[in-house]
């Protein structure tokens, strides 16, 4: 008992003083590493010894994907008629044969993708115009405040209501390779997150493109929204003026030189605007589909690490400078007070 | 304008002046919402952020969800509200507690118990032994018979010695029982915040005295906060009460010191701001003419043909709201942080922990630790704060013969010891000045030893020294002294006391041998003072040669005089000086003139020398930060000689060859003119020498250089590293750090008494070093600490290390925000300039917030070089000083690098991820963890040592981006539900983030080591020394041991005094003695030093209270 009193009393004469730890005197201990040259040029050497494998290896999978573009707006269209009154009028035939050659052997799956250039998907009054609420629940169908100025019709709600969902594209492909239909599958092209959660699966299209202007594709009432895979494709909007959306799958391999007869509807307005429309055949890697940016920025950056580290030998062999001598301190040069 | 305070009156008083309720607080519980608000939002940065969260709260143009700018700036206004509030409660209970005290206090004529906030001016108080003083009382009666009292004033000045308070003389006499009847009135000055001066007079009304006016001085009054002591009761009238006590009056939030970081960091946001706003015209306008040429053809947007009428300015206010990050939010919480942990460093810093008496290092002001790094300019006091201020009496000089040699002190010279056994008369003489003529209070404690309460530590020293010879002060009756001399008691009766002031610099005392009934005229003073006053026939070569040889030691010293007086010439005198007592205008001026008339024909018994030891490690100090590039001015009341003397051995100026001290003087002005250009002449020719050039200037040149030749003499100061002020006023201190503020040098102002606080709060930092004179400076202090040496520490760990710190923090936080914030402009450039925001709310948030904040926050502890090596190398401070971390260059560097690290994060993530992948949230994440890699990259690059903290934070950090991000990511609620396990499914995710990594940090690297290894800065090559370890050997570090040696070696032998004196003769053409000789007895008294109330360092020592 005594000793401990003892010792609170110490400790309470000493409260004055700062405890010590090396916190608090800020001598944890550490380690002060330094930019010397072999550290330096390991690194990079390292690094470039790293990065060019890995992007040969990156741009021999891009290499690998087979890949067919074909941009149909301009021929899809009769050149002798205003483009813009021909594809908003219901009554021309919109239908356009167009044929594939297969460059070289496709595995499947054959991915189908439909490509618009010039599209903001990403502006910003078209981005804010959905009502996630709405499109999950049936019970939200009222809300439709973010959706102006495609939010109701006659005053009834449209569901699925604002602008995205609008301007669904709505052209259509159909394939065949010799006369042979090609089956598209288009099951499972959207991502399973939209189809299980953020769309609902009683919540059925109402009052969809009944408006005075109608936008893109319309929608069949019966289906719920979560099954509707295409409108899910479209509303998982792109971040670039220029995308990719995946239409379906060919489950059979092409062979090469096929020639693969695809018969369009071309009923998307892409010509008000300026915009591109081309059809894509792709097959994919580990990588993905076609991209050999990756591959050569790995090249190319892997290649100036080399080219910097052999530079940093030369310099250091040409001049070399010894390490932290004092006699470069200025002071030390020159008489002090000076 | 005069205050009447009618005594024990209940009625009049009431309506005219406030009660003794005391308030300190700044809010009350209604106006604390508004007026906080309104102080907060007059900050700059807190009107912006609101603005900003404003427009956000228009869902038109607000590019996210407005939560994630309300919410930080609630938080921030909440912490910030909540603290004050706090503060204040805790004022407003201090003040409760006081205000409800109870007090005796006479009400109707009955003494009764009342709170001490109903106390009403002219009420009359009752205090008991160790109460405190509720307000501002005029003594009217105590329990001692002489009417004296004794109070501690610590509260007040900081000073812990007792002082004695004494009864009006026209309440003498009155009887216990009465005193509660007495009525009168007091006449008295409106309140004021001077604690040392009280200009009063009093009447009584009949019965008690007839009108005879009384008057009433500092001396005769109790002061708010003081406690009485060893007296057992006494009663006064109030005088002032609640906030208008001397005390309330003194008063005062200082105003807040801002640093030069914190400037740099307010231009940097304008210029950041000037930035945003042409982004945001160009985007806007660019915005808006894409929207009319591009956008109206999009059909899929549905532009409307016709707009409402702002719709022009629709998409420029988005993008400022967009842009808005480019101010970081967070950088002034940040800042404050990491100011406060500054600041707990140097309280918890061990190494200036004061072991004689465990003070640590405390540092009041927590916001300006950047400061200590960016010292230019150090005015430091001489006593107390150099010196220890512990004073030993020496040596002396009496009647012509010296007394102490280098082998021992005065006491213990057997001449002196023999002489007073011979009892010598001059001895006797001399040992009587020194016991007496003073205003020690000698207490008697149980165990018979007798202690002694001084006020100047000279006194104490010199009666101690008398009671070492025998000369023993026993006892203090009222004004009867009780001296013990070899056992026989001798008594004195003190009649006046002629006080010390710092003009006068001399105290005299009149006292009756009660023996004899002879009257003496007793005096102690500075030289100057005391010599010219000498009788006709007496020689005071002798002392003055005493006083150069002691004062070319080092020593202070003390002149000794006496006279005996006439009993006519006295009674005549004393009718002049009562006279001049009750004087209400120019009371200080007619009693010095007064005085003089006394003081004359006075017999010189000798001088004492007394030893001011500098502190430990003070030419060290002064040496290192010297060499830090520091410049160092002393500014001190003491005298020119001792000044320089003290100068000199703590490596102020260094010795002959290489040093050089200009004396500036004069008595007239043009006298002062032709000194301070031969000075100045000099100064321009030895600029460009490497040669310690010093000038050295006392008060009363100063005065008239301030006043008629500012030019001339800032110049001097610009051009002069050095400085000597010596008998400088503390507001003539407060005059010299205006003036080198003005010159636009960061100033750090050190002292230790209440002479230095005006100095102190003058100067950018102002040190206090807790000390013997009280607390008073380390009071008003940013810092205070334990002894001169720790400023070293202070300024070149502590301020070094918080400068490097923040000036890193500050430049990445607005890195980061850029970097984010050019981000969304690069988007917005690619979707139609329509202002959208490629990140979702949450993430901008937590990116500034929180995945960004915290790596950087753990900088705190981030040491460039290590201790050890700063202080071998104090001449790094210069980039702290220069200011070369944090400036409009290295910012462009930083601003660049951001640019760079923008261009690289979008270039690569939208090529990566183009066409099929090009999904919006997943782009958003893929760009966002892009920059936290770069951020973690780009920290750790900057981060100079690495303790387990910093990797804990930095790779912790990017760990907790993804474990936050998966969360996220499983609530099937949030925007992005599966976007991060999906993109971490991804090779080409990884992929892309070690191309951003090293496409990021490549050139950064590659240019960081081509500066560190072609270009280095100095700091770069001490780091390269200090890893290779060993000593790391600097011609310049040789040197402070060589002189440090010297100086043991050099302290001036008394045989040779005038070896030392080429150090500065050269240019000393007027001798010193010239200029003191001058004051002569008839010479008029020049007062421009009066408007100081606060007394001189010398004052410190010899005051009377």
């Amino acid at each position: 008992m005594s000793s401990g009193e003892g010792s609170s009393q110490s400790s309470s004469k000493k409260s004055r003083q700062p405890k010590y730890s090396r916190f608090t005197q800020q001598e944890l201990p550490a380690c002060k590493p330094i930019l010397t040259p072999g550290l330096v040029v390991t690194t990079f050497i390292l690094v470039g010894v790293i990065f060019i494998p890995i992007g040969l290896l990156s741009l021999s999978a891009s290499e690998r994907v087979v890949e067919i573009v074909d941009r149909y707006d301009e021929d899809c269209i009769p050149s002798d008629q205003e483009k813009t009154a021909f594809i908003q009028s219901d009554k021309t035939n919109k239908t356009c044969v167009r044929s594939l050659t297969v460059p070289k052997k496709m595995q499947h799956p054959v991915y189908i993708y439909y490509q618009l250039d010039n599209f903001y998907q990403n502006h910003r009054r078209y981005v804010k115009s959905r009502s996630d609420k709405q499109l999950r629940n049936p019970e939200n169908e009222d809300l439709t405040s973010p959706c102006e100025p495609e939010a109701r019709v006659d005053n009834k709600p449209i569901v699925p209501c604002g602008l995205v969902a609008w301007s669904l594209f709505n052209d259509t492909y159909g394939f065949s390779v010799g006369g042979m239909n090609l089956s598209v599958n288009k099951k499972d092209i959207a991502w399973d997150s939209d189809k299980n959660y953020k769309f609902g699966s009683k919540v059925y299209p109402k009052n969809f493109q009944q408006g005075s202007l109608i936008g893109g594709g319309k929608l069949d009432e019966k289906i719920p929204l979560s099954e509707q895979e295409d409108l899910l494709v479209w509303m998982r909007t792109a971040a670039l003026p220029s995308f990719r959306k995946l239409y379906g799958r060919i489950e059979q391999d092409l062979e090469a030189n096929e020639m693969i007869t695809v018969v369009i509807q071309n009923n998307y307005n892409a010509y008000a605007f300026g915009g591109k429309k081309k059809l894509v055949l792709s097959t994919t890697t580990w990588i993905g589909g076609k991209n050999s940016f990756l591959g050569l920025g790995y090249i190319t950056i892997g290649g100036l690490c080399l080219f910097i580290a052999t530079t940093f030998i030369v310099m250091y062999l040409i001049k070399p400078r010894p390490y932290g001598d004092p006699s470069y301190l200025s002071w030390n040069r020159n008489p002090p007070g000076n | 304008m005069k205050r009447c305070v009618y005594i024990n009156d209940d009625d009049l008083s009431h309506d005219i002046y406030c009660d003794n309720r005391i308030s300190n607080r700044k809010y009350t519980v209604w106006n604390f919402l508004p007026k906080n608000l309104w102080e907060q939002f007059s900050r700059f940065m807190n009107q912006y952020f609101l603005l900003i969260a404003c427009l956000q709260l228009w869902s038109l143009i607000t590019p996210v969800n407005p939560a994630s700018t309300w919410g930080p700036l609630i938080l921030i206004f909440a912490v910030s509200a909540t603290k004050e509030a706090w503060d204040d409660y805790n004022r407003y209970l201090s003040d409760k507690k006081a205000n409800e005290k109870e007090v005796w206090a006479v009400r109707h004529g009955v003494k009764k118990h009342i709170q001490a906030q109903d106390i009403h001016v002219g009420n009359i108080v009752w205090l008991r032994e160790n109460d405190e003083v509720p307000c501002d009382l005029v003594l009217i009666g105590t329990s001692d018979p002489q009417g004296l009292c004794y109070v501690e004033t610590a509260a007040l000045d900081g000073e812990t010695d007792l002082k004695t308070r004494v009864i009006p003389s026209a309440c003498m006499g009155i009887d216990f029982d009465l005193l509660h009847k007495v009525k009168g009135l007091i006449e008295c000055p409106e309140p004021d915040k001077d604690i040392r001066r009280f200009d009063a007079n009093l009447r009584l009304f009949p019965p008690f005295l007839d009108n005879d006016v009384c008057p009433i001085t500092i001396k005769n009054t109790l002061l708010q906060s003081c406690y009485l002591r060893n007296t057992e009761w006494a009663c006064g009238v109030a005088v002032y009460t609640g906030n208008e006590t001397k005390l309330g009056m003194t008063r005062g939030v200082p105003e807040p010191k801002l640093t030069a970081v914190d400037a740099m960091i307010d231009k940097l946001t304008g210029a950041i701001f000037v930035f945003q706003l042409v982004v945001v015209m160009v985007l806007g306008v660019a915005g808006n003419i894409w929207k009319d040429t591009e956008a109206r053809k999009l059909w899929y947007v549905e532009y409307p043909t016709k707009g409402p009428w702002y719709e022009l300015l629709v998409i420029p206010l988005r993008f400022e709201l967009l842009c808005s990050i480019m101010i970081p939010i967070s950088i002034k919480v940040s800042l404050d942080l990491v100011k406060g942990l500054y600041a707990k460093f140097i309280d918890w810093d061990n190494k200036m922990v004061d072991q004689e008496t465990s003070t640590p290092a405390h540092a009041a002001n927590t916001a300006i630790s950047e400061d200590l790094g960016q010292v230019e300019y150090i005015l430091t006091d001489k006593t107390g704060t150099l010196t220890e201020n512990q004073m030993i009496f020496k040596r002396c000089c009496i009647s012509g013969t010296f007394y102490g040699n280098e082998i021992g002190d005065a006491l213990k010279d057997e001449d002196l010891v023999n002489a007073v056994a011979t009892r010598s008369p001059d001895v006797i003489h001399f040992l009587t000045v020194m016991a007496i003529c003073n205003t020690v209070v000698p207490i008697q404690r149980q165990n018979g030893t007798i202690l002694y309460k001084a006020q100047s530590q000279d006194e104490e020293a010199l009666v101690h020294a008398a009671a070492g010879l025998h000369m023993v002060f026993v006892k203090k009756n009222g004004n009867v002294l009780d001296i013990n001399f070899n056992a026989s008691v001798i008594q004195y009766e003190v009649l006046d006391t002629l006080e010390f002031t710092s003009d006068r610099k001399r105290m005299s005392v009149v006292v009756k041998d009660c023996q004899s009934g002879k009257l003496f005229l007793l005096s102690k003073g500075a030289d100057e003072a005391i010599l010219p006053c000498a009788s006709t026939g007496q020689q005071t070569r002798t002392f003055s040669e005493a006083v150069e040889q002691y004062s070319q030691l080092g020593l202070r010293t003390l002149c000794l005089a006496w006279r005996e007086l006439e009993e006519d010439e006295y009674q005549e005198w004393s009718l002049m000086f009562k006279e001049a007592n009750s004087a209400l205008v120019d009371r200080d001026w007619r009693i010095a003139e007064v005085c003089q008339r006394l003081e004359h024909h006075l017999q010189i018994l000798g001088v004492a020398a007394i030893e001011d030891r500098l502190q430990d490690g003070v030419p060290e100090t002064i040496e290192t930060l010297r060499k830090a590039g520091i410049n160092f001015w002393m500014l001190t009341g003491d005298k020119q000689n001792t000044a320089i003397q003290i100068a000199l051995s703590c490596n102020f100026v260094s010795p002959e060859p290489k040093g050089q001290l200009l004396l500036i003087n004069g008595k007239t002005g043009d006298e002062v003119r032709q000194s301070l250009e031969r000075v100045l002449l000099t100064m321009r020719i030895t600029s460009s020498e490497p040669k310690d050039v010093a000038f050295v200037i006392d008060g009363w040149a100063l005065e008239i250089a301030l006043k008629h030749h500012h030019k001339a003499f800032m110049e001097l100061a610009l051009l002069s590293k050095t400085a000597i002020c010596c008998r400088v006023t503390p507001s003539q201190k407060a005059q010299l750090v205006e003036l080198l503020k003005s010159c636009e040098y960061r100033t750090l102002a050190i002292g230790d008494g209440g002479n230095d606080v005006r100095m102190i709060q003058q100067a950018h930092i102002g040190v206090g070093i807790s000390g013997r004179e009280g607390l008073q400076a380390a009071r008003a202090a940013d810092y205070s600490i334990g002894k001169f040496r720790f400023l070293k520490r202070l300024i070149l760990v502590h301020g070094r290390y918080s400068y490097n710190r923040t000036a890193f923090l500050s430049q990445y936080s607005f890195y980061k925000s850029l970097l984010i914030c050019f981000i969304q402009i690069f988007f917005s450039l690619i979707s139609g300039v329509s202002g959208t925001s490629l990140f979702n709310s949450v993430s901008l948030m937590a990116y500034n917030v929180f995945y960004t904040s915290v790596p950087v926050l753990v900088n705190v502890l981030d040491k460039d070089l290590s201790e050890r090596t700063v202080m071998q190398h104090p001449q790094i401070l210069f980039y702290c000083q220069a200011g070369r971390l944090l400036n409009p260059s290295t910012f462009a560097g930083w601003f660049g690098r951001s640019l760079f690290h923008a261009i690289v994060v979008f270039v690569i993530c939208i090529h990566s991820y183009a066409f099929e992948k090009s999904e919006m949230e997943e782009l958003s994440m893929v760009v966002l963890s892009g920059c936290i890699w770069l951020q973690a990259f780009v920290v750790a690059l900057e981060t100079n040592s690495f303790t387990i903290l910093q990797h804990l934070a930095i790779w912790g950090n990017l760990v907790a981006f993804y474990v936050i991000n998966w969360i996220v990511s499983a609530l099937p609620s949030s925007g992005m539900y599966t976007i991060m396990f999906r993109l971490c499914r991804q090779p080409s995710y990884w992929i892309t983030m070690f191309l951003i990594v090293v496409a990021g940090m490549g050139p950064v690297l590659a240019l960081k080591y081509f500066r560190y290894t072609y270009r280095p800065s100095k700091i770069n090559i001490l780091r390269q020394a200090e890893r290779l370890g060993g000593p790391i050997l600097s011609l310049g570090n040789i040197e402070p041991q060589s002189r440090a040696f010297e100086k043991e070696v050099s302290p001036l032998s008394i045989s040779q005094p005038k070896s030392r004196s080429p150090v500065y003769e050269p240019l000393l053409s007027d001798s010193p003695n010239a200029i003191r000789r001058s004051f002569g007895p008839g010479a008029p008294f020049d007062f421009f030093q009066s408007q100081s109330r606060l007394s001189s360092s010398y004052a410190r020592n010899c005051k009377d209270n």
